[in-house]
């Protein structure tokens, strides 16, 4: 019964789940092998979307007073727009190789 | 100027919040579309400027338009200092993506989901004082997201010192059971935090306590995994990121957090499966890493004598040759033998030789790894074979030339059952009619096993650095 609560309680986060899944597969399958590396890497630039939750802490934190929790959060912050600024970055540098010899 | 447009379950909604949940439905579109054009040569980098525009415009979005449960937003100073911190982040992570160079990518392929890591992990520690206890879901994402984040942190940053060549291989037997160990005891805890009724403020050493833990075992997770099973970790932690980022984002309820997370995660963990398929090994046994040094197989009996070849033979060979198939490995990356390795196959073109490159799934340190670094020479898209394609037409090519390979040719996938590699898919140089190793010495791969390949008699063995080796090849034929 706890269970069939749980489910019912939060069946749209696991319809995403399991519809996102489905998705990240489905996209991915069959991809050629010379594109590993990009792929890779801007799936990689994707998982820095952690950088909201960094924008939303940061955003509401309390700036009257010092805290650690403040410094961590820039932090967090920092660290994220580091994933997602040079993981695009990255991807695109690569990719730009890939074009520019196919004439 | 922010009009109530309507009340649902007695929340009322405004025009800010729904633009700014439309907004994270573009993005999350944007990251689906995106990744899909990623997967295709012709439409992969406009793939990966739709995903970052995704990133953007829900990083915008949120700065303008997110408020707290209590409605107030973003106030001015905060935005100043969310967008200071973007900007060192951005600039630091722009100038080191332009600058690196493409032998060095699976190092920083891996420090940039270190950091993606860390600030999940960073997310998670903050939100969980602001959890209430008892509820087990919230805190639930909050501790994964917080330990897969600190995992896929600590891991990816020593994957970046072995890939580095900082740290080395560290394997000893009872670090098995040590990671073992290590891992029931995170788990117990992670139980433990979850359902405990205490207020989370009560709670803070142990979430602490678990972050650590979790930090060293990611340490230990990564540590004896060895240097040819470093793609499949990339991949794995590069996974685990997405994962962490997917539970963050259940903290906020944030659909693009979860969508963009949940896809890297599903993506990455499909890329590993890829990964471990092509080395004919479960995940597990990459793992626990039962691999390197194990078979020391039959030595002596098969072995026959290696025979080396003169430049100015090999140049004499590759000229008269009418198709040659070069099959690169990590060799060629360490040497930075890209540039000539395509100054060769141009030249020998010019002389009406077909030259092709047989690319292996797992060649190199990252899945794919091979063909960044051959396309940053300019070798040319079409020329780049993967294995299954190459290998029919094996017996038709004249002269096989492995630079930098090893485990990748290793015939012993084929008739050594008790071989470590047995059963691992390998290009088959062995059927080439004529076989050019470039090697610096007689070291074994990184599986550690011997080659019988070296000791076939249609293989002739070239020695020394492999860029300087093909230097002298290329003026041998030039001065022909």
């Amino acid at each position: 019964m706890e269970v069939l609560k749980f489910f019912f309680e939060y069946k749209e986060a696991i319809f995403i789940i399991a519809l996102s899944i489905f998705v990240g597969i489905e996209v991915i399958s069959n991809v050629p092998a010379v594109l590993h590396t990009p792929l890779m890497s801007g799936a990689n630039a994707i998982s820095g979307v952690i950088i909201i939750g960094g924008i939303i802490l940061v955003g509401h934190a309390d700036l009257t007073k010092f805290s650690l929790s403040l410094v961590l959060g820039i932090l967090a912050l920092i660290f994220g727009t580091l994933n997602v600024v040079g993981g695009f970055a990255v991807t695109d540098r690569m990719l730009e190789m890939f074009k520019k010899k196919k004439k | 100027m922010d009009k109530i447009i309507g009340t649902l379950n007695g929340i009322n909604f405004t025009i800010g919040d729904t633009l700014l949940e439309l907004s994270y439905l573009i993005a999350a579109l944007l990251f689906v579309f995106g990744l899909k054009l990623l997967s295709h040569p012709e439409t992969a980098r406009r793939g990966n400027l739709w995903a970052a525009g995704g990133m953007g415009l829900a990083m915008l979005t949120t700065l303008l338009l997110h408020k707290a449960p209590n409605g107030s937003g973003i106030p001015l100073t905060n935005v100043w200092i969310i967008l200071a911190s973007i900007g060192v982040g951005s600039v630091i992570g722009w100038i080191v993506a332009r600058k690196i160079k493409m032998t060095a990518m699976p190092q920083l392929v891996s420090i940039y989901n270190a950091t993606g890591g860390a600030a999940s992990m960073l997310v998670a520690l903050l939100e969980y004082p602001n959890a209430v206890a008892g509820d087990v879901s919230s805190i639930l994402v909050t501790v994964l997201g917080l330990v897969i984040g600190a995992i896929a942190f600590s891991g990816s940053m020593i994957a970046y010192g072995k890939l580095d060549g900082k740290v080395g291989d560290i394997m000893k037997p009872f670090m098995t059971y040590l990671n073992l160990v290590l891992l029931i005891i995170t788990v117990a805890l992670t139980v433990f935090i979850i359902i405990s009724p205490n207020e989370p403020s009560e709670m803070i050493w142990a979430i602490y306590t678990l972050m650590a833990l979790a930090l060293i075992y990611g340490v230990m997770f990564v540590m004896p995994i060895g240097g040819a099973d470093m793609p499949v970790v990339i991949s794995l932690l590069n996974s685990l990121t997405g994962i962490a980022a997917a539970m963050a984002g259940f903290i906020y309820n944030n659909e693009a957090m979860i969508l963009g997370g949940i896809l890297v995660g599903a993506a990455g963990m499909i890329l590993t499966m890829l990964m471990c398929k092509a080395m004919n090994r479960s995940l597990l046994n990459v793992i626990i890493g039962a691999f390197g040094g194990g078979g020391a197989a039959g030595v002596g009996n098969e072995h026959g004598t290696i025979k080396e070849i003169q430049l100015s033979d090999a140049a004499v060979l590759l000229s008269y040759s009418q198709k040659i198939v070069i099959i690169p490995g990590y060799g060629l990356a360490v040497a930075q033998a890209q540039h000539i390795a395509h100054e060769l196959d141009t030249l020998l073109e010019g002389k009406g030789v077909e030259v092709k490159y047989a690319i292996h799934p797992v060649a190199g340190r990252m899945p794919g790894h091979m063909n960044v670094l051959l396309a940053e020479a300019d070798v040319p898209y079409e020329k780049l074979v993967e294995m299954d394609d190459i290998n029919p037409d094996m017996p038709n090519v004249d002269v096989a030339i492995v630079i930098g390979a090893n485990d990748v040719v290793n015939p012993a996938a084929y008739d050594d059952p008790s071989s470590p590699i047995y059963g691992m898919p390998i290009i088959d140089a062995h059927l080439a009619k004529n076989i050019i190793i470039m090697k610096r010495g007689m070291g074994k791969g990184y599986a550690g096993i011997e080659n019988f390949l070296f000791f076939n008699e249609k293989t002739r063995m070239l020695f020394g650095d492999a860029k300087s080796s093909i230097t002298k090849l290329v003026s041998e034929i030039k001065s022909m």
